[in-house]
């Protein structure tokens, strides 16, 4: 059912006067015929609204830090921090050295009440000490929990002092679960202390190989970045760090030698491959790794910027390959899936990404959105310079870098970059409502209210969301899809993944236990026979009721 | 797999590594969650009550509703009552629950918001309640804030109303499945007792597949059901450390008395809590009782072969732990580590989590490392130095498990790594009869896995 701008002010009208207001703005209807869509995002979110969003600290230590294997990354602060983001978010990690990967290890100071009095410091030296002496990390980072702003305890400082006792790379990030307005302050603060304190800290001068690369923005959820490095390595390439899925200290340090830097999230790192740029002179392309066609294309963009003619061709052949493999073990799992409809709901970049995967499978997404994305995220870049900075962004401190003179290299001339910017979106991204279909919703920090009643409307096939509102679709009979854990199954980027999450889509759909949630007795009647001369109302009711 | 942790044991004084514990508002989620038409609020981040929410939901597979006060920067300097106030307007007019439960966080009390004024000054419409519990995450555990929280239900709710009271029971059943409350209302039941159970997440967190999504399920406590608690005879209390205080404050407060039992695992206390509905009640325990408990000791008697003797490590909650300590011994086993993450005995001062434990042994006949405020660090090197033939726990224990190849069975909170477990009680006889058969199943698996051609058996 088509959805029109009357509909959503009835769903609206439920809200406070405020809210609506503040809500509004948030859910566009896609229009092509408009140039340009605006989308409000990355504002606060309002207080007694069921949403997903989470905070700051997950966003920092949760996501970009917490993938980094050799590292162990204490969280300062009472328990509950550390323990929620221990191995709940499946970034694998698979250890050149098993004493060097720290995944399985959750570190907190436990602050107590005599830490937030006092203060905290002296807990978080013993518990440096403890970790270097006893668990030996190649680094080690402090991630701030609330109270550890609003006590005032000094953990930059605190970060130093023990880089200096110890000798080892100790880094800190006042993450505090206040900043700014989502997880995204988060991404930010993490990412600008590995890029001021940990990239080109190594002494790698030249790349390893012909075609290094870096990832970025990949997490390695259910093995998705190994399935991308198989194909990858495969055509020729060298990846020198994921940042952060699988990643380490040890690569990291030497991320300064890529020759590209490749942006699967563009909101969590899209300013660190700005960096990149200005620091090491290394452009960044933006890639999608899921869905088929987006891989191919990604594949295809990368050849093309190396402009090596061997490199294109191995590329194809691979691309064959591959097609070649998975194409046929797809055909029954589209058969299930074609003519279907879905909502896809998603942090920062997947609500985009998996919208191509949909489509191949012959599923059409009619509502889609991040949790915490920013409008260049929806609109594209183009929006970039019409962003102004409001209170919550100012609080997370900018990064201002300069060349590298050692190390800055013009990876490409000025005139092939400029060439190949028409042709390949080298340095730049068009956001997620460019590629939507008329008619179809986005829908920016969507919530439990508005989902419930989206879903009323739409009636999709299939929610796919994450671990919060899974099983709220799910009691009204909707199968859904975690895109932020992949219901713990995966790998779905590349080629080979498009095949699992084909199946475990299909399965969704299939699984029999939909045929089961009306009991029978529901629609039988309790007595069975026949009565004769039956002419009234209340007569017929006994039969059949 | 853990391969950083060393057999040696240095002592640390640094925090936690690989906590057994978590903090409070979670509990206070929880027990929110079981009380009938009631939407839990964090006052908070928007990230405490985004974790609380994805953990509970990862545990039981059910929708966890809950709101957040989204502290901004703002806010945590200048104080989040705004935000409060704005968040009770909300959360009545968009999904309009009955009650709702307020608790703090880390941030609001260490900027210390007063949260009995921010409430009062609240646009709260008629008839509607908004309770609150104080839970600061760096006090206690999660099991603290789940007492705070049913301290706040008994603060808010209970009221003594008449002169003589009546003939009924309040089971204040700890942090416990809802499988589990389900199960101790039906033993008060089949004595024929009538009972108020609170909180009480059945019906709730085990809701049925009915083809529509209701934000407020069919069960929990009914508000006044909690509000009649003050008119009971007796509050039986499960677990000292998830609910003894609240049935404390309900007897200062209604003079209702209180008696604090271990959570009934196991056959001697789930024996222990119908005893006393028997003898406060005059209820003679039915056949029906009699019948279970009987088959709970056949099954035991007819499979000791398969776990007498075996060393086992326990860790989890505290109440949990007494309990299964209790049951373990009666199974003729050896608890030889046995841990928690919550400081019961160092919080209030009187908690004899340890001393309770070691004396359970030492009337076996056992020795064995009991700690409370400890880490599953230390007891994966307990473990490295005294090997164990069995490890139960919550799911963090998989790891553990995996590094010293031990089997394992999966009890307390949270398991996230396997599904339908929050449905089936592990109380009362036929939790126990479960308990038998997770751990007969477990050890008989790995004596198969292990065991060579010629040495597999279709008999054991």
């Amino acid at each position: 059912m088509a959805i029109n701008e009357k509909m959503i002010e009835e769903i609206l009208n439920k809200y406070p006067a405020k809210v609506k207001r503040n809500r509004k703005k948030h859910i566009v209807i896609r229009d092509s015929a408009q140039e340009n869509q605006e989308i409000e995002a990355n504002t606060r979110t309002i207080p007694g609204v069921v949403t997903n969003r989470g905070c700051a600290f997950a966003g920092c230590k949760g996501v970009v830090l917490g993938p980094l294997k050799d590292m162990v990354h204490i969280v300062h602060g009472p328990v509950g921090c550390g323990y929620y983001s221990w191995l709940t978010r499946r970034n694998k990690a698979r250890a050149e050295d098993p004493e060097k990967n720290f995944l399985a290890y959750c570190v907190s100071t436990d602050m107590q009440e005599s830490d937030i009095v006092f203060g905290g410091e002296k807990k978080l030296t013993r518990m440096i000490d403890e970790v270097v002496e006893i668990l030996k990390p190649n680094a080690i980072t402090i991630s701030a929990t609330c109270p550890v702003g609003l006590i005032g305890d000094d953990i930059q400082a605190v970060a130093r002092a023990a880089r200096a006792k110890h000798g080892v790379n100790i880094t800190a990030y006042s993450c505090e679960g206040y900043k700014g307005v989502s997880q995204s302050a988060g991404h930010h603060i993490a990412n600008n202390g590995l890029m001021e304190k940990i990239i080109g800290e190594g002494d790698l001068e030249e790349p390893p190989s012909k075609y290094t690369i870096n990832i970025l923005g990949e997490y390695n959820i259910g093995g998705d970045s190994w399935e991308v490095e198989r194909v990858l390595n495969d055509i020729g390439y060298e990846v020198q760090v994921v940042m952060t899925g699988n990643g380490s200290y040890e690569k990291l340090k030497n991320a300064h030698v890529a020759q590209l830097n490749l942006v699967q999230c563009h909101r969590s790192i899209n300013y660190i491959a700005d960096m990149l740029e200005t620091k090491y002179g290394t452009p960044w392309l933006k890639v999608n790794f899921i869905g088929i066609r987006a891989t191919i294309e990604s594949l295809r963009n990368m050849a093309l910027y190396f402009g090596d003619e061997a490199l294109i061709k191995r590329t194809e052949e691979v691309i064959e390959r591959e097609l070649a493999e998975i194409e046929p073990q797809l055909e029954p799992y589209k058969k299930i899936c074609s003519g279907k409809t879905a909502f896809c709901f998603v942090g920062g970049s997947r609500g985009h990404h998996y919208q191509g995967l949909y489509e191949e499978l012959g599923i059409t997404t009619v509502l889609a959105g991040y949790e915490f994305a920013h409008r260049d995220d929806y609109e594209g870049r183009d929006v970039l310079p019409n962003l102004k900075t409001d209170a919550d962004s100012k609080n997370i401190p900018d990064l201002h870098v300069t060349p590298d003179e050692g190390r800055y290299r013009l990876k490409i001339p000025v005139e092939r970059m400029e060439e190949l910017k028409k042709i390949i979106p080298l340095n730049d991204y068009k956001g997620m409502i460019n590629e939507m279909v008329d008619g179809s919703i986005v829908v920016d920090d969507l919530n439990h209210y508005e989902t419930d009643e989206f879903i009323k409307v739409l009636k999709p096939d299939l929610f796919s969301s994450g671990i919060k509102d899974k099983y709220i679709p799910q009691k009204m009979g909707v199968p859904t899809k975690q895109l932020h854990n992949y219901d713990y199954s995966g790998p779905y980027a590349g080629f080979r993944g498009a095949i699992n999450f084909a199946r475990d889509v299909a399965m969704g759909f299939s699984t029999p236990t939909w045929n089961f949630i009306v009991p029978p007795w529901k629609h039988n009647p309790l007595l069975e026979g026949s009565i004769e001369q039956c002419s009234d109302d209340t007569c017929v009711k006994e039969v059949g009721a | 797999m853990l391969d950083c942790t060393p057999k040696e044991i240095i002592k640390r004084s640094g925090g936690m590594i690989n906590p057994a514990k978590t903090c409070q508002p979670i509990g206070a989620m929880y027990a929110a969650l079981g009380i009938h038409n009631c939407l839990p609020h964090s006052h908070g981040s928007q990230g405490c009550c985004a974790y609380h929410r994805s953990h509970l939901t990862r545990h039981f597979r059910e929708p966890v509703m809950a709101t957040s006060s989204s502290f901004t920067e703002g806010a945590s300097v200048f104080g989040g009552g705004g935000n409060l106030k704005t968040a009770i307007k909300n959360v009545f007019s968009i999904y309009n629950p009955d009650v709702m439960a307020v608790h703090t966080t880390c941030l609001s009390e260490t900027i210390g918001d007063d949260l009995p004024s921010i409430i009062k000054g609240a646009e709260v419409p008629e008839g509607k309640l908004v309770i609150h519990a104080s839970t600061p995450s760096y006090q206690g555990s999660h099991i603290t804030g789940f007492s705070n929280m049913v301290k706040g239900m008994v603060t808010y709710l209970a009221k003594a109303t008449r002169d003589e009271k009546k003939e009924q029971v309040n089971i204040i059943p700890g942090f416990v499945n809802p499988g589990d409350m389900r199960e101790i209302k039906r033993l008060g039941g089949e004595l024929g007792v009538r009972s108020i159970i609170f909180p009480d997440t059945s019906g709730v967190l085990d809701s049925p597949m009915i083809g529509k999504f209701n934000m407020f399920p069919a069960g929990g406590a009914k508000v006044e059901d909690i509000r009649d608690s003050g008119n009971s005879k007796l509050t039986i209390a499960l677990g000292y450390y998830a609910s003894s205080d609240s049935a404390h404050l309900l007897e200062r407060n209604c003079q209702v008395p209180a008696i604090t039992l271990k959570t009934p695992i196991g056959i001697k206390a789930t024996d222990d809590f119908l005893m006393t509905l028997r003898s406060k009640f005059v209820q003679e325990i039915p056949n029906q009782l009699e019948e279970e408990r009987g088959q709970l000791v056949d099954v035991i008697t007819d499979n000791h072969h398969h776990f007498y003797g075996k060393k086992v490590a326990l860790f989890g909650d505290p109440d949990i732990l007494t309990g299964l300590t209790e049951f373990i011994l009666s199974l003729g086993m050896q608890p030889v580590h046995v841990l928690t993450g919550t400081p019961a005995g160092t919080l209030t001062g009187s908690g004899i989590f340890e001393k309770e434990i070691k004396e359970m042994l030492a009337a076996a006949g056992h020795e064995g490392r009991v700690k409370a405020a400890g880490d599953l660090f230390e007891l994966h090197q307990w473990i490295k130095n005294e090997p164990v033939d069995l490890l139960m726990g919550n799911t963090y224990g998989k790891y553990i498990a995996r590094a010293e190849d031990l089997p394992f069975v999966r009890v307390g909170f949270p398991i996230l790594d396997r599904g339908v477990h929050s449905y089936l009680p592990i109380v009362g006889y036929r939790g126990a009869m479960r308990l038998v058969e997770m751990i007969s199943d477990t050890l008989l698996d790995r004596q198969d896995r292990d065991a060579a051609d010629e040495d597999l058996e279709l008999v054991m």
